[in-house]
């Protein structure tokens, strides 16, 4: 996209880099002149703190594996080693544990957004498969860094994940077998598992950050969507220079973001883990329960929900991957959920179905829990498969702004009147 | 306009956190809920009482060290800050009544000398097989995590109260509820050999049998008298509190420097929005 204002070189310095590499002028065009649409809400502060948390993630997970040992008999010793006689290991630690809980409530948060205001759709639809690679990169990185602490649930929970991919075995004979004996690095979970977790939890958070870059590529060729969901059609009218006003708007969504951050971790670090994870991890003794971390549990209380094994290891990818194909699922032409009387309803219900399922996938798969996690599953899937494809075809949208210039207008005009549209209306 | 927009986005955060927050996993036969015991250490401001730790120090080490190691904790750690608050030498002079192996030495042969305060506690049985060979068929097990390994299920809605009251002492309740909780057992309940009843444990079944009796720890001060009452619910709740300290020895460091982050922050968020409403309002409109 055009940007505001170009960026010219004034001193030498400047002039002879930029004939060599236009680095200036390429962050000058992508962090300040970039434009972004002038009606965008705090929910589009999402991806700057998403950002910033892969950042922390970054920073506290290199010093964490300055002073961790990934070693079965020594990994668990070398976690409370961190707690108690690192300096300020007790805060790193909470930090990368915490952080990871964070980065999936803003995660959520970000792609709910996206879906509410159809930001999926033509031409944003490559930046939306990016983001669902980024969100099955996180889960995988997110997965293995909690199998890396050795306590109980870290090892049964790697045990239980691990173990699905057997259900290929159904498909194609011997196929899932592989699969599981390449994750495991033996017949077990055990010490070659602790290793090559590592490694690859090391590995995949710089590959999410290639992804990122792509993401936010993407982003900055085809211009960030908004809350009308109308494209931008005057630059200077609809839009504004990235910085300042982008910027200063990030960064009070960031440090609001931050106080929440920090009300976790410095005094409720334990409130999203398990208590069975300060239990060394025991191939003989079964916790009572196997529960995965908050974030999988929508998608573990679908794979419980269907009664084969096979048929639930299917349907938990499927509910992931199923979101790479919204952009063809949702026929309307209107992007903005706000346009969309009816769709709203459905949006609405598919948000709550989704939290109802994650506090189903924390409870027994046993009676009323699965009935019920069965017909959320129905309706989930539903959502992506009927109603979202049929309500393009039926519903009526409401009128839509002419420009984004025109809707900034409309709403300064009301909120400047109230009194007198309360009286004329 | 945007402030509630911003409270909004907010608040819509902070629920998603809440109910996608699982309740603990627990036993689904577990016992009643335990008691909610008034702790020192609770909340924003909370702080170990270091006369409390102390005692719940000699509990443990009269009672429960016979048979429960504490393998994490250093004797060292008996005198560094939000602790007990033990002398350094103190620390030096309980260390060495503790024999230590080390080794090998230049002959190649291990050898035994006296504690150092560097040292890490010294657990009652050489490995785990001992440990189990000697109770029964099973290991009783460390206590350095303990108060932060056990939990009880709050259920909904007290786990997303939980979040706002900054409740985190599931762990020591339940501790000094098991220790308090052994009863009569019911008359029609079924008390398999090896077992004692306790109303606390999960399934009621407990393989340690009653720790601890009334007067059995002395807490005399130097003037003679009891410096706290010396019943099986006051040594529970000493070594409950003991327990969370050796399972978070950083807590007061934790909520002290928590408490300095969220008032830099908050203030830095009131700068930023109204740094943030000054740009903005200078944007002049779009016609």
């Amino acid at each position: 996209m055009e940007g505001h204002s170009v960026y010219v070189p004034k001193s030498g310095f400047t002039k002879w880099l930029e004939a060599r590499l236009p680095i200036i002028s390429l962050t000058h065009s992508s962090a300040v002149a970039y434009p972004v649409p002038r009606n965008l809400n705090y929910f589009w502060t999402f991806g700057a703190i998403l950002t910033m948390m892969l950042v922390v993630q970054i920073v506290t997970g290199v010093v964490l594996a300055m002073h961790y040992v990934p070693n079965a008999k020594l990994a668990f010793a070398s976690v409370e080693s961190i707690m108690r006689d690192v300096n300020f290991g007790w805060l790193l630690r909470y930090m990368h544990a915490n952080g990871a809980s964070m980065f999936f409530i803003a995660v959520y948060v970000h792609i709910f957004r996206g879906m509410y205001y159809g930001s999926y759709k033509a031409p944003r639809e490559v930046l939306w498969i990016l983001g669902v690679i980024i969100f099955l990169l996180m889960m995988a990185t997110a997965f293995m860094g909690y199998v890396l602490p050795w306590g109980q649930m870290s090892f049964w929970g790697a045990t239980v994940i691990t173990n699905l991919f057997s259900a290929f075995d159904e498909i194609i004979p011997g196929v899932g077998t592989w699969i599981v004996t390449l994750l495991w690095g033996g017949f077990a979970v055990d010490n070659p598992t602790l290793n090559r977790f590592f490694a690859l939890h090391y590995l995949l958070p710089f590959m999410l950050a290639g992804v990122v870059g792509l993401h936010i590529w993407a982003l900055h060729h085809v211009g960030q969507n908004n809350p009308t969901g109308v494209e931008v059609k005057n630059i200077r009218k609809d839009t504004v220079p990235f910085t300042p006003y982008a910027t200063v708007k990030d960064a009070v969504g960031v440090v609001f973001f931050l106080i929440l951050f920090a009300w976790f971790l410095f005094y409720i670090p334990n409130f999203m883990g398990h208590a069975d994870n300060y239990i060394e991890a025991n191939p003989s003794v079964t916790p009572a329960h196997i529960v995965p971390e908050w974030y999988f549990l929508p998608f573990y209380a679908i794979l419980r929900a269907i009664p084969s094994k096979l048929g639930g290891v299917l349907a938990m990818f499927s509910a992931v991957l199923i979101l790479a194909f919204l952009p063809w699922l949702d026929t309307s032409k209107v992007r903005s959920g706000n346009y969309r009387p009816v769709f709203r309803v459905f949006f609405w219900l598919f948000v709550a179905t989704c939290v109802v399922l994650g506090w189903l996938g924390a409870k027994p798969a046993e009676g009323g829990y699965t009935l019920a996690a069965q017909v959320l599953t129905v309706f989930y899937f539903s959502y992506f498969l009927i109603i979202l494809p049929l309500l393009g075809l039926f519903e009526t949208p409401r009128q839509l702004p002419g420009s984004i210039a025109e809707a900034v207008l409309a709403k300064k005009a009301k909120s400047a009147a109230p009194a007198d549209a309360s009286v004329n209306g | 306009m945007k402030l509630t927009k911003l409270l909004a986005a907010g608040v819509f955060t902070v629920v998603l956190g809440a109910l996608s927050a699982p309740a603990p996993a627990q036993a689904s036969e577990a016992g009643p809920t335990p008691p909610s015991v008034n702790w020192s250490f609770s909340g924003p401001f909370g702080k170990f009482d270091p006369q409390q730790l102390q005692r719940g120090f000699k509990v443990y080490r009269e009672v429960c060290a016979a048979c429960h190691s504490l393998k994490y904790v250093a004797f060292r750690n008996l005198a560094e800050p939000g602790g007990p608050l033990f002398t350094e030498g103190q620390v030096k002079a309980l260390a060495a009544e503790y024999k230590v192996q080390d080794g090998p030495n230049d002959a190649g042969e291990m050898f035994e000398r006296p504690g150092r305060p560097a040292d890490h506690w010294p657990s009652p049985f050489p490995n785990d097989n001992a440990a189990a060979a000697a109770n029964g068929g099973k290991a009783p097990p460390d206590l350095s995590l303990m108060a932060k390994a056990r939990t009880y299920e709050r259920g909904f809605p007290t786990f997303v109260f939980d979040m706002f009251t900054q409740f985190a002492e599931q762990g020591p309740d339940y501790i000094h509820a098991l220790l308090t909780g052994y009863v009569e057992k019911p008359k029609d309940f079924n008390l398999p050999a090896g077992g004692t009843y306790n109303k606390y444990f999960p399934g009621h079944v407990i393989a340690m049998p009653k720790p601890i009796n009334d007067g059995q720890v002395d807490y005399k001060g130097p003037d003679g008298k009891p410096q706290a009452p010396e019943t099986v619910d006051q040594y529970a709740k000493d070594v409950s509190a003991f327990l969370m300290w050796t399972a978070e020895p950083k807590m007061e460091a934790r909520k002290a420097l928590g408490f300095r982050a969220i008032i830099f922050l908050v203030l830095l968020a009131g700068l930023t929005y109204f740094a943030k409403k000054r740009i903005w309002k200078k944007l002049p409109d779009p016609v």
